[in-house]
């Protein structure tokens, strides 16, 4: 398990525990956090689970794929550290990962 | 107007489920017209994830998105289904013999007994992006397609995206624009190598203006559209604009089903799990667009729901005929049917 901490537009904070293997879109949807819609279910088509990595964490995430940069042109106020939660795969490594959710998805 | 064209059975939306139920329907010598708002069909199988794997189609272990809307137009193939693609019904209108019409935007009608609405999650429409306000923009100087190009002479021109249709509409409305900007987030794009450099061409010979960034505010009155600011890693720029064309891709819609007067529960259509009929008689809504107890949005489910709501279509087309049910594996009518003998 790694502790993941989304914080809403609005200053909410979400402290949840992603299981390895699964994606941090999925842990978003299971724990109910405002924000994220994952309209397409995860099949990197929607570009509706943005999220902003906090910069400490950025390196460590990485960039993304082509094919995820493509959607993310579909999303709104796209910034440097902006990525698609389900493409980001939950490892040990990313344990206490912190992200932001936009104020609205695309 | 031309006649409408008579069939026993239109299927609105052609994705697995609708399909699906032209096979169905076809078992019991039901003819079916099939309407769908995308150029192709497949529905979001074909338009959202066409080289993806789907792991749970009974007996395929895996098969992608296109890979299943291709075996079900070979599986429908001899019941002779027509399409329309392209366009969307915006009007579903019961008739004084217990009939329905059925009109799209491409000015297509359909008279029928039997309507499958297999909607999937909605019509896909183009994507507004949340830029605040456009809504009061829009039909006067944001478009989110070109329908005439002569609407577009002479004025300043935004284009905003980097794929195909950013890309083409740049191409073909810069010669008669009377300035036109292209803006997209980044300084790569998804369209064609040669729309590209052609694209890049104009911004060389200062034919057009190329903006890296993104669309944050606009300016005008009365829907009339003046400036629009754009975020750049430079700071913030106002550009003249009096034309706004955004390609932020489709999204699903409900779309017009809500205007048809059938009940609704959460932009869902409630149907009984015996003839996945609506509030409706004669109107049957199959796939993700319906909800029961159970629901379960899945492609079998919906193959399970389009057998049942043929069977019961069928019954009701022919109160007086006697039913029977049979299989695809003994029966030599249904066997005829298929072409096999």
């Amino acid at each position: 398990m790694a502790k993941i901490t989304f914080t809403t537009h609005d200053n909410q904070t979400f402290d949840v525990e992603g299981e390895e293997g699964s994606t941090v879109m999925e842990t978003a949807i299971k724990n109910a956090v405002p924000g994220i819609e994952a309209e397409c279910g995860g099949a990197c088509a929607c570009a509706t689970c943005h999220v902003y990595v906090a910069e400490e964490w950025s390196e460590r995430v990485g960039n993304p794929e082509p094919m995820e940069e493509d959607m993310l042109d579909f999303a709104y106020d796209v910034r440097p550290t902006s990525r698609l939660s389900c493409q980001i795969r939950i490892t040990s490594e990313l344990d206490g990962l912190a992200v932001t959710v936009p104020e609205r998805q695309g | 107007m031309t006649a409408p064209i008579e069939t026993d059975v239109v299927i609105i939306g052609a994705g697995p489920v609708g399909l699906f139920a032209v096979f169905e329907l076809g078992l019991w010598d039901l003819k079916c017209h099939v309407i769908d708002i995308l150029d192709k069909v497949g529905g979001q199988c074909a338009e959202l994830y066409p080289e993806k794997p789907i792991y749970d189609i009974p007996g395929f272990a895996t098969i992608t998105g296109q890979g299943l809307v291709d075996n079900l137009m070979e599986q429908i193939a001899p019941f002779g289904a027509q399409f329309h693609l392209n366009q969307m019904v915006t009007r579903l209108e019961p008739q004084d013999d217990d009939r329905f019409l059925i009109e799209t935007d491409a000015e297509s009608r359909f008279l029928c007994r039997t309507v499958f609405i297999a909607a999937g999650g909605g019509s896909f429409q183009p994507k507004r992006p949340p830029i605040p306000g456009i809504e009061a923009f829009e039909k006067h100087s944001v478009f989110y397609s070109v329908r005439r190009m002569e609407d577009f002479r002479g004025h300043d021109i935004v284009i905003v995206g980097g794929g195909d249709s950013a890309l083409d509409w740049t191409l073909n409305l810069q010669p008669i624009a009377k300035s036109l900007t292209l803006i997209h987030r980044r300084d790569a794009f998804r369209g064609a190598q040669d729309s590209v450099n052609k694209m890049r061409a104009l911004v060389d010979a200062g034919q057009m203006t190329l903006k890296i960034g993104q669309v944050i505010e606009l300016g005008g009155s009365d829907g009339n559209l003046d400036t629009v600011s754009v975020k750049t890693a430079d700071g913030n720029e106002d550009l003249n604009c009096t034309r706004l064309l955004p390609f932020f891709g489709l999204t699903m819609k409900l779309g017009p089903v809500a205007d048809w007067g059938l009940n609704l529960h959460e932009n869902l259509i409630p149907v009984d799990t015996e003839k996945f009929q609506t509030s409706q008689p004669g109107i049957y809504a199959i796939g993700d667009i319906n909800t029961y107890p159970g629901k379960l949005k899945l492609i079998l489910s919906g193959f399970h729901e389009a057998a049942l709501a043929a069977h019961a279509a069928k019954k009701a087309a022919s109160p007086d005929e006697r039913v029977v049910f049979q299989y695809t594996t003994s029966s030599s009518n249904l066997q005829k049917k298929l072409g096999i003998i």
